[in-house]
């Protein structure tokens, strides 16, 4: 990964190029891409210019998402009833987008975790199966995976219901398969070399799993654990399948349910920046521990960046 | 997935190494147990449970359904109901099939189109800035899809800004464009999906290795030959898996549809299900669909799998 990143085109984009006019600048294969920059640049405006007036508007001192009235907090604290501050719904809806996020990330890092290190070496029928399954779980679409949540909470384990400890249930078994796959990647670079030279040594396999491999590990787990708190922040069709009332509602329900019913406004605005500040700490935070806990390696930024995406 | 060979290893500790791995076996299966449990009673049973409200029966007087676990008592009649929907003299799902299909495909050659170059910039070209240019290419991955709808809610509008700016270069500026139009919703799934493609593209071009493309050119091809000759070829993999990552829950959209139009115009194969699960006494043929949606992309999913396990395989 390192070895590719030279800039090819850009060091030596200059040297050859010194005669000749604007054709043969069009056809020399060692030019700067301006095309492709320019069209990189069109595509990064139109992904984030709407982002960045969605979040201005939040700030809209009118009940207006699509004209602008001027500067103010009213959406997050001014406003008596409708504001974030002040809103007990839409405060029940941020609580619930964090509840949702730490218990499911409490319970899907250890279950994923422990499911990776003991299919790494315990070799059947079962485990490969399963593992099928587990990848299986990571692309099936979303919404048929919700329809078999809400048949389920419903009819067989009806005792669950539908509500929180169902959004949970769901939310773990959908995002399980980002410790479960990170951590097996890893797994399979650090390979056995550590774990047997830890058994020779005298450790059993206890020792090996809590002295060895979970501290070889903690970068994997540390960003599956970012992705899968982020991930359940932005998540939608799961919960939108399992909540029925307002104290089990996230913040993504709330405002696709608001928008679509035709209460928009500011308000919801505000309750996306809110999600979307949330997941930018996260990331940012992510990217930080992951690279003070991958520091002795030689990994770059860019790799770093890339895991806390999932990429 | 296939049959891996056993770990080669010096044979000096050969018996006391076969004990331990007895020891170990058990070990490792009781680490792997929760996982395994968890994913059977909360992935395997709740799809035979599907299957068994497509299969079973309607309590005629709660409209609720009744699921049936004997296959030998199951009963067809939701599978009919469905297949009249779709073939029948009532059709009306047939159209929406058809207008599924159409919106996905358009979207998803969209997404290539847009998402292939930027990736490709980025992952050969960026030189030193190319930390800068990830960041802002996998921004709108943190970024909820919610708020990325809500942001083309509010651009969209009829006193909104894009009317703002066309009414300003002259051109027709009342243009009701979340009133039910295709284009919008398209434009929607590609908004919504693209980021996902972006960072597969991006993975699998950054893997190509750049003196490929040097040799290409310093051997006289230009810079589309090279392209065309080398690089298309060697992106073929990222290409196929990241278009079944935006194709795979497109198909199962319902929310974008809903929010950028709203009307039963675009509706897609996604709001069916979401609908029948809402109403008494459809939530069985919900079922049927949802398992049809299901079995048309088992083979899809599966080729996914694959490829990625074979390709983590060679990164590692």
């Amino acid at each position: 990964m390192t070895a590719a990143t030279t800039p090819a085109g850009t060091t030596t984009a200059s040297a050859p190029a010194v005669a000749g006019g604007r054709r043969s600048w069009i056809k020399n294969p060692w030019r700067r891409p301006v095309f492709l920059e320019g069209f990189t640049w069109l595509y990064l405006l139109w992904s984030l210019v709407p982002i960045i007036l969605a979040v201005l508007f939040s700030f809209n001192n009118g009940k207006s998402q699509a004209v602008w009235q001027g500067f103010s907090l009213r959406w997050y604290f001014s406003d008596p009833v409708n504001s974030v501050a002040h809103s007990t719904v839409l405060q029940l809806a941020v609580l619930q987008t964090l509840k949702l996020s730490a218990l499911t990330t409490l319970i899907a890092i250890p279950l994923g975790v422990t499911f990776a290190l003991g299919i790494h070496r315990w070799r059947s029928v079962t485990s490969v199966s399963f593992n099928f399954v587990m990848l299986l779980s990571f692309v099936i679409p979303e919404l048929i995976f919700g329809v078999a949540m809400f048949f389920v909470f419903t009819s067989l384990f009806s005792g669950v219901g539908l509500g929180t400890l169902a959004e949970t249930l769901a939310l773990v078994t959908w995002n399980v398969s980002w410790p479960a796959v990170i951590v097996q990647a890893r797994l399979a670079t650090i390979g056995n070399s550590y774990s047997e030279a830890a058994a020779d040594l005298g450790c059993n396999p206890f020792q090996t799993m809590y002295r060895v491999m979970i501290p070889l590990l903690s970068p994997a787990i540390f960003a599956s654990a970012v992705l899968v708190f982020s991930t359940v922040i932005d998540d939608f069709v799961i919960v939108d399948l399992l909540s029925n009332s307002a104290a089990n509602t996230p913040m993504s329900v709330y405002i696709y349910s608001q928008q679509h019913g035709g209460n928009g406004g500011p308000a919801l605005n505000a309750l996306g920046t809110i999600m979307l500040a949330m997941s930018f700490i996260i990331a940012t935070l992510g990217y930080i521990g992951y690279r003070l806990m991958t520091r002795g390696e030689r990994g770059t930024s860019i790799d770093a960046l890339t895991t806390i995406a999932g990429g | 997935m296939a049959a891996t060979a056993a770990p080669v290893r010096s044979k000096t500790s050969a018996t006391n190494t076969t004990k331990r791995k007895q020891h170990n076996r058990f070990f490792f299966m009781l680490l792997a147990a929760p996982g395994i449990i968890w994913l059977a009673l909360l992935f395997l049973v709740p799809f035979y449970d599907v299957i068994a409200i497509a299969a079973g029966r309607l309590n005629f007087l709660t409209e609720s359904p009744v699921a049936v676990y004997n296959p030998l008592n199951w009963s067809h009649a939701n599978l009919v109901d469905t297949w009249r929907d779709i073939f029948g003299a009532t059709s009306f799902e047939l159209p929406i099939l058809w207008r599924t299909v159409w919106y996905t495909a358009v979207a998803s050659a969209l997404c290539l189109l847009i998402g292939y170059p930027a990736a490709y910039f980025v992952a050969k070209f960026a030189g030193r800035r190319k930390a800068l240019f990830l960041v802002l290419l996998i921004a709108p991955f943190w970024i909820s899809y919610m708020m990325r709808m809500l942001a083309w809610i509010d651009l969209l509008q009829t006193n909104g800004y894009l009317n703002k700016v066309l009414g300003y270069i002259g051109l027709p500026s009342s243009t009701d464009w979340l009133g039910g139009k295709w284009y919008t919703v398209v434009l929607g799934l590609v908004y919504g999906y693209i980021p996902y493609l972006i960072l597969v593209l991006y993975a699998g071009l950054d893997r190509i290795d750049g003196s490929l493309l040097e040799a290409g050119r310093d051997l006289g091809l230009g810079r589309a030959a090279t392209f065309v000759k080398i690089t298309l070829p060697l992106s073929r993999q990222p290409i196929l898996t990241g278009m079944l990552i935006t194709v795979l829950p497109m198909l199962g959209d319902y929310f974008t549809n809903q929010l950028l139009s709203g009307t039963p115009g675009t509706a897609m194969i996604g709001n069916v299900i979401d609908n029948q699960l809402g109403t008494n006494g459809f939530q069985g043929q919900g079922a049927v669909l949802s398992l049809l949606v299901l079995a048309a992309l088992v083979i899809p999913m599966i080729y996914y799998v694959r490829a990625t396990a074979r390709s983590a395989r060679e990164a590692s």
